[in-house]
């Protein structure tokens, strides 16, 4: 029973070892070296084609549809960046985000590991600055809607419907929003990191209060910015095409793999021997999270596909004509692979008690969560920038492994600056004794 | 949990405290005595595994209940829009299954619901006419009891009193049904 575990020493520094750091170096120079020779296909004419057969033959490189730009090669490339920078602003914010959470509930059982999610939100301005260079060198191939000719009634470009949105999509208010989302998102995380790394110094319980305080005006901004940002992220690719369920459906899938990689954290350093005070009911509580989020998120899929399939709408209907079976069909697999992984499959292995309590299903549904969360916003973002030149070949994967192994290095680097259990947090017996 | 069938001579202990109660289970146990069934006025932590009760069967029946839900949505659809009287809604086949998924999923709760009703009524042996079995009814308000078949056990009943006793019981009655 609870009473007998034998609670071991709460001084516990997490270290960094060389072993990880040239680990994770290596991982970066794969990744480096993908990306180049992807470039190269891309460059020399044969990437847009590696993994499938396009229905477009060898015409593809014509310039589209009028409307639409000439596509270059570079397009896809800063696609990939666009994608895993989003991708990884929302694991990163998802930190702050349970924090938060947790604080306003007052809850006591996740302190026992809250230093892994209070690690993640440091990528952040990382991820704040790649949003910004990849706006300002690709934004006119990225984003239909900044091109000036849609709001000139003269020009033969001109679009009434984005002319319409030209009040919240314009470039000044936009950056001005993109700004304000890290800024807001990385100050409030600092406060209250900087309250739990005082706390561990001096005790007491002003940093709690002041902690809750501060969690309930993050809560309180993400609720509009977790909402915004998915519009100005991902939405506003798609510029005519609006979704209501939109936010919650990012936030949805955002949150999701943000619990998956603080599952994945935890069970992977109880298995290097940290986190010894962990047990068992607060892995099944994870687990927990893990199965109830991604049923979360397959309800607001649905919900927001239902809605589209039963209306019938043109406009709307295209978005998922597009991923279905538009560009030749290239969109289908991932399509489907993302609702495998995201939901059939977690939801199938995490359902009992004994799976959520067990190391290794664990692992399992969270890298499925992780690598199904991708192609979520994989499907979200490439059909609107790339279309029939999208796919899955050396560039997408080497881009992950960048970006993966930068949100590698900054965990590990923010879990070795910190004493790995918080000792002075008054909830502290609580989660030493959660038995479920 | 009772049986419906409880019947014959049960020792029952009386405890005043829900960790005493806990701890005592263990003890009966280790002296050999089968515990028939412990009442508390609310959940005790940790008392089922030190029971020793055998994985619960209500997923299973939860299941079924939900999976007949499922099918009778699945034919009422089908039957209604693809086979009686066939209509074209907005565009799509007469009948396309998507469509019909909220249905489907409501009906499977709807009988899961009503279903898992029914097997609380069963099991606990409720209904409008049936008097519950009681061991004593303080234990809905601030007592915990501790019955034991006599029935199932080779020890006799004198033993188990000093049993129960000696592990915190504040009495000890004897119930018979």
């Amino acid at each position: 029973m609870a009473s007998a575990h034998a609670i071991p020493s709460l001084d516990e520094e997490f270290e960094f070892t060389a072993e990880s750091k040239r680990r994770i170096m290596i991982s970066l120079g794969v990744g480096v070296a993908l990306v180049a020779i992807g470039a190269y296909l891309l460059a020399s004419g044969a990437g847009s084609h590696e993994t499938h057969v396009a229905a477009h033959g060898a015409g593809g490189h014509e310039a589209h549809e009028g409307a639409h730009h000439a596509y270059k090669w570079t397009n896809r490339l800063w696609a990939n960046v666009w994608l895993n920078a989003i991708y990884f602003t929302g694991a990163s914010v998802i930190g702050m985000f349970f924090m938060s959470y947790n604080y306003l509930a007052q809850a006591g059982w996740s302190v026992a590991f809250k230093r892994i999610p209070e690690a993640m939100p440091a990528y952040l301005p990382f991820m704040g600055v790649v949003v910004l260079a990849v706006f300002f060198i690709a934004g006119h191939d990225l984003f239909h809607w900044t091109h000036p000719g849609l709001y000139d009634k003269a020009s033969p470009e001109f679009d009434p419907i984005i002319n319409g949105k030209k009040g919240f999509l314009n470039t000044p208010f936009y950056l001005t929003r993109i700004i304000l989302y890290f800024a807001l998102w990385y100050g409030l995380w600092r406060m209250l990191r900087n309250f739990s790394l005082q706390e561990d110094l001096y005790g007491g319980t002003d940093y709690y209060e002041k902690s809750i305080k501060f969690g309930t005006a993050f809560l309180l901004v993400f609720g509009v910015t977790s909402s915004t940002s998915a519009w100005d992220f991902v939405m506003s690719i798609d510029t005519h095409w609006f979704s209501t369920m939109f936010g919650w459906y990012t936030l949805a899938s955002w949150h999701v793999t943000g619990l998956a990689i603080i599952t994945l954290t935890v069970v992977t350093l109880r298995e290097q021997g940290y986190l010894k005070w962990v047990n068992e009911s607060h892995l099944h509580d994870l687990g927990k999270f893990m199965f109830a989020f991604t049923i979360f998120w397959t309800y607001v899929w649905f919900a927001q596909f239902m809605l589209i399939y039963y209306a019938n709408l043109p406009e709307e209907t295209i978005y998922y004509r597009e991923r279905f079976s538009g560009y030749g069909g290239i969109y289908k697999a991932p399509f489907l692979v993302n609702l495998l992984l995201c939901f059939v499959f977690p939801f199938l292995i995490l359902m009992t008690r004994d799976a959520k309590r067990t190391n290794i299903i664990l692992k399992l549904a969270a890298w499925c969560i992780i690598v199904g969360h991708y192609f979520d916003f994989y499907n979200n973002i490439m059909p609107g920038t790339v279309g029939e030149h999208g796919g899955f070949g050396p560039l997408e994967f080497g881009m992950i492994l960048i970006f993966a192994s930068g949100f590698v290095w900054s965990l590990y680097s923010q879990l070795s600056k910190a004493n790995l259990i918080p000792k002075n947090h008054p909830m502290l017996e609580e989660t030493l004794h959660h038995d479920i | 949990m009772s049986d419906a069938h409880d019947n014959g001579k049960f020792l029952v202990g009386i405890f005043d405290d829900d960790d005493v109660v806990l701890q005592a289970v263990k003890e009966v146990k280790k002296a050999g005595v089968r515990i028939h069934e412990v009442y508390s006025p609310f959940p005790i932590h940790g008392l089922d595994v030190a029971l020793g009760h055998p994985r619960t069967r209500l997923g299973i029946a939860a299941f079924l209940f939900g999976l007949s839900g499922t099918l009778t949505a699945l034919a009422l659809t089908f039957y209604t829009e693809g086979f009686d009287w066939p209509m074209i809604v907005g565009g799509k086949d007469s009948y396309s299954p998507i469509v019909y998924v909220p249905v489907i999923f409501e009906l499977t709760v709807l009988f899961c619901a009503l279903g898992m009703v029914g097997t609380f009524l069963v099991s606990n042996g409720l209904g409008p006419t049936v008097k519950p079995l009681m061991y004593d009814l303080r234990t809905t308000d601030n007592k915990f009891a501790m019955a034991i078949d006599l029935s199932k056990n080779n020890i006799g009943e004198g033993d188990i009193e000093q049993i129960l006793k000696k592990s915190g019981a504040a009495e000890v009655n004897v119930k018979q049904f």
